[in-house]
């Protein structure tokens, strides 16, 4: 089953390694993560999503609370929250087929910010499956590349999703 | 007043207790040596940095401090991983200080550069890069508070060569700050309600006790938990002195090669109370047929080792002491009477698997059979010594024959099993526990991995001793090819050896050479006369033997080879 775990790490040397390396070393998959810093001085947030039955699961967020340097771990999955990625697509285009295109993208809410006689880039965001179903209509027109962020998660409410004090 | 980086290090190490260290210098590590120089703190060198991590790992599990050592960058602190590994499995409480090169020469493969914060990464409890001498008294404080606190383990602190001459002012705080670890110590109430109410309603309960035990120093509340309720206790191999092993309630150890009672009684139980152990593949056996029908209580201080391996059903997380003085305090309100007719038939089913199936060997053998100086080293030293192992056969041999009345009295690599680990642990045992006798019971093929530490203890005039169970073989690998490779004896021969006895006189040491069975008592008796150097004990053994019971791989608990 896919889990988005939301883990909150102190800012200090070679923390990101520490944490891919667990998940390399015994084995769990990491399908993306994303990092970057909060509003608090010297906390990072990282979100990975991943994969594995309800014992891998558990043990993965066990052994990430075993290292020093992580403040919190949460799964999101587990919470009503939202979930966005987003990614940059570069599409070939013809005269022939660009209004055809643009309506794609707007039907997506996606927004074109780059455009030559023959191509387009488009930025989109959204969960996973509206990105993928974007990829799928865009395939025939011929995409030249995408660069994706992976996911990053929030709970929904007024509460925070990994409250660490 | 400011001191230079490697000044602040070493008066940080006194502020944390440390009395002594085992270290080999390097270039990088010169100036932290000359400041060392002036020290009280006492230095010890090994010949090998691999064997001064061990050392420094004997000396932890003996005396229950944080062991420390140094390493120089490179090879020097390469040299040293085995040693991390082997501490982080075995939850051994380490500082490792290692060299580094100058910051500004840091990644341009500079001469004996080496990555090994990141060498090290998946084997450390935690790990430090020291970038200014301000930080280097917090970094101290928080790496002896994370490497003895919670779950122990080694904690890597690199130092690089430049921030050790730099000046900053001397101020040690008084407590860490670590937001993100805060390992739990007293248990859950409710779960330990929970545990106790099942405990009670219990037929056939066992209490499995591992190295938690010995580690937190719990062996009087583990071993009153057994008393008020008559349940039977089996350990892990490393639980071993977590009671005294001549206790009625101890049934003995499980496993590859525990006795066959505890192997039998861990088939069947109806509840199980495991305390401070990780349900390793050597302990379990094949998962499926470990304890099928019991539902099980997990103590223990990492939550990560409560359902990792096998499925528990109330787990509870603190310190072992910790909780257990709980669960004394709560004992008395449940009724042990109630089942104690099925109880005590369970007792005696067990203890007849016992009877009817101990540990033995041909006791009428004119050969010196291994088990034979176990024994004797047991007889001779009335069971006090502290038993260091190698790894392999002479390993099982010493858990099977050798019973432990205290915790810490039995120092073995069970989690990560390094051959050479015995001989320089037993050193530092010996170190910080002078005046008790300290045995390395080895194998010729692990005594030859760190051999080179004889001079170490003639040096320091440590009087260890080691009984080499001399078979001329890699006597587990001989035994695995013996009863699974139709005996093709692949690369597990040792006929060329060192004449131990004229190895150990070399360094001034003492060595002995027994070949009949009636001069074996009588050498370990001699060997105890030595006090100021170490006696190296060559024991020409029966190269056949092999070490039963044995439950193969792929096998489950009750599914043991007896021959």
């Amino acid at each position: 089953m896919r889990h988005t775990i939301s883990v909150l790490v102190e800012n200090k040397f070679g923390v990101l390694s520490r944490i891919s390396g667990l998940f390399s070393g015994r084995g769990y998959n990491i399908e993306s993560l994303s990092v970057n810093k909060t509003l608090e001085e010297g906390i990072s947030i990282m979100t990975i999503v991943t994969s594995g039955d309800d014992a891998i699961i558990e043990q993965i967020i066990k052994q990430l609370r075993k290292l020093v340097n992580v403040l919190k771990v949460r799964d999101v999955s587990q919470m009503d929250h939202i979930e966005r990625e987003m990614m940059l697509l570069k599409v070939r285009t013809e005269k022939t087929n660009r209004s055809e295109i643009f309506n794609i993208i707007n039907t997506f809410r996606g927004k074109t910010i780059d455009i030559t006689n023959n191509s387009l880039v488009v930025e989109i965001t959204g969960a996973k499956d509206k990105l993928m179903a974007f990829v799928k209509v865009l395939e025939p027109y011929g995409i030249i590349e995408v660069g994706r962020t992976g996911a990053i998660a929030l709970s929904r409410g007024s509460k925070p999703t990994t409250d660490f004090k | 007043m400011k001191m230079t980086g490697a000044e602040i290090l070493v008066e940080s190490l006194r502020k944390e207790g440390v009395d002594l260290l085992f270290g080999y210098p390097g270039g990088v590590l010169l100036g932290i040596y000359d400041t060392l120089f002036d020290s009280d703190i006492k230095h010890i060198l090994p010949r090998h940095e691999q064997g001064g991590i061990h050392a420094a790992d004997g000396y932890a599990r003996a005396t229950g401090k944080v062991g420390v050592c140094f390493g120089t960058s490179g090879p020097g602190a390469t040299n040293l991983v085995t040693g991390i590994c082997n501490a982080q499995m075995d939850s051994v409480p380490l500082v490792v200080l290692t060299g580094q090169v100058a910051t500004s020469l840091i990644g341009g493969d500079a001469f004996q550069e080496a990555d090994i914060i990141g060498i090290t990464r998946p084997i450390v409890k935690h790990s430090y890069l020291i970038s200014n001498p301000e930080e280097i008294t917090t970094v101290i404080k928080e790496a002896f508070h994370i490497a003895a606190s919670g779950r122990p383990g080694p904690v890597v602190i690199d130092l690089p060569k430049d921030i050790m001459a730099q000046k900053a002012e001397f101020k040690y705080p008084a407590k860490v700050d670590l937001p993100g670890y805060n390992p739990t110590v007293k248990g859950h109430l409710g779960q330990i309600k929970k545990m106790l109410r099942m405990m009670e309603g219990a037929k056939k309960p066992v209490i499995y006790m591992g190295g938690g035990v010995v580690i937190s120093g719990a062996n009087e509340e583990m071993a009153k938990v057994s008393e008020l309720t008559g349940i039977p206790v089996i350990s892990s191999f490393l639980g071993k002195g977590g009671i005294p092993g001549t206790h009625e309630n101890y049934i003995g150890w499980l496993g590859m090669h525990g006795n066959y009672a505890s192997n039998m009684a861990m088939a069947e139980p109806d509840f199980i109370l495991a305390v401070g152990t990780r349900f390793s593949d050597r302990s379990t056996g094949r998962l499926d047929g470990f304890a099928p029908n019991a539902t099980i209580a997990h103590i223990d201080v990492d939550p990560s080792s409560i359902s990792k391996n096998v499925k528990i059903d109330v787990p509870i997380v603190g310190d072992v002491k910790a909780v257990l003085k709980q669960v004394l305090a709560e004992i008395e309100k449940y009724s042990w009477d109630k089942n104690l007719t099925s109880r005590k038939d369970w007792m005696a089913k067990i203890k007849a698997w016992d009877k009817k199936q101990p540990f033995g060997y041909d006791r009428k053998a004119d050969i010196i059979k291994p088990q034979y100086v176990v024994e004797s080293i047991y007889k001779v030293t009335k069971g006090e010594a502290i038993i260091c192992t190698e790894v392999g056969q002479n390993q099982m041999w010493a858990g099977q024959f050798y019973k432990f009345k205290e915790p810490r009295q039995f120092i073995s690599s069970g989690g990560l099993g390094t051959m050479g680990f015995g001989f320089p642990a037993a050193i530092g045992a010996k170190l910080g526990c002078p005046e008790k006798e300290v045995f390395d019971i080895a194998g010729d093929g692990s005594f030859m991995m760190n051999l080179q530490e004889i001079c170490t203890a003639v040096q320091y005039n440590v009087a260890v001793k080691v009984a080499i169970l001399n078979n001329k073989y890699l006597g587990m690998i001989r035994q695995w090819q013996n009863m699974f490779f139709n005996n093709r004896y692949s690369e597990c021969c040792l006929d060329c050896q060192p004449d131990f006895v004229k190895l150990a006189e070399s360094f001034n040491a003492v060595g002995m050479r027994i070949e009949r069975k009636e001069d074996v008592e009588g050498a370990i008796r001699e060997s105890l006369k030595i006090k100021d150097k170490p006696v190296i004990m060559d024991f020409c053994v029966d190269r056949d033997e092999n070490v039963f019971p044995m439950i193969p791989a792929g096998a489950a608990v009750n599914e043991m080879l007896l021959k």
